[in-house]
């Protein structure tokens, strides 16, 4: 598996660039995979990370895109729990990106 | 799902009914991850899916799980992500739990307890009925 070295600590992550340990992740490697992904950390940006993360708490998986939009339309409003601002955030796909930042394993049902 | 039904009428697609059936314990064996993660997937594909739970297949229900001694990963909350994946249907079979002496306010998802001859009938519904 591969390293990778962030604030002078190295992290396992997979061929993809995953996180490998959950319990590794900080802020400091989210905004090292944020720059891997090439997306510009706004707090827009951490709330979903945030609400990934705590999803991933409750329910043990990451959720698949349209169950993370319904879940974020329930909790954050209609506004955000929608694909066109999610995409915005995170062009290459919100449950893609935005899970990897999390630190969170590759989204179950993601096809 | 009657909203879904009327969708189909449209001529969007075939809807079969799928039935996933975990009879395994759920650390030990690979079966009842690996057939959660079946289902998870499945959902993508806005089909009529559902979960019956018989013999050891009870346990994977069971509530306050602790896996640490075993290290491995406890999945069991991930259950209760499937509202969220709009799969709804979870029936447990009445004998496995009356054999283990569980109940319903054992396990960590609402289910509907069905008897054998009720499950029976529903098994022979179903399309594809897929067993672990």
């Amino acid at each position: 598996m591969p390293m990778v070295e962030v604030a002078g600590k190295s992290f396992e992550v997979d061929e993809e660039g995953y996180l490998t340990n959950l319990a590794d992740w900080n802020q400091d490697i989210a905004g090292y995979l944020a720059q891997e992904e090439k997306v510009e950390m706004t707090d827009s940006h951490w709330e979903v990370v945030n609400f990934l993360r705590e999803y991933y708490e409750e329910y043990q998986i990451a959720p698949a895109v349209r169950v993370l939009t319904k879940a974020i339309s329930k909790k954050l409003g209609a506004d955000k729990g929608n694909n066109k601002y999610l995409y915005e955030l995170f062009p290459y796909g919100p449950a893609k990106q935005a899970c990897k930042i999390a630190g969170l394993p590759k989204p179950t049902g993601c096809i | 799902m009657s909203d879904m039904m009327d969708d189909m009428e449209g001529g969007e697609g075939v809807v079969k009914k799928f039935m996933f059936v975990n009879r395994k314990a759920p650390h030990g064996t690979i079966y009842a991850l690996e057939g959660l993660e079946v289902v998870l997937v499945s959902a993508a594909f806005d089909q009529d899916v559902s979960m019956v739970f018989a013999d050891d297949g009870v346990y994977e229900l069971i509530k306050g799980m602790n896996t640490k001694g075993i290290e491995v990963k406890d999945f069991s909350k991930t259950y209760r992500a499937l509202d969220g994946y709009d799969i709804e249907k979870l029936y447990v079979e009445k004998a496995s739990m009356d054999a283990r002496g569980l109940t319903e306010a054992d396990l960590i998802v609402d289910v509907t307890v069905l008897d054998s001859a009720e499950m029976a009938n529903l098994m022979a519904e179903q399309d594809v009925v897929v067993s672990y």
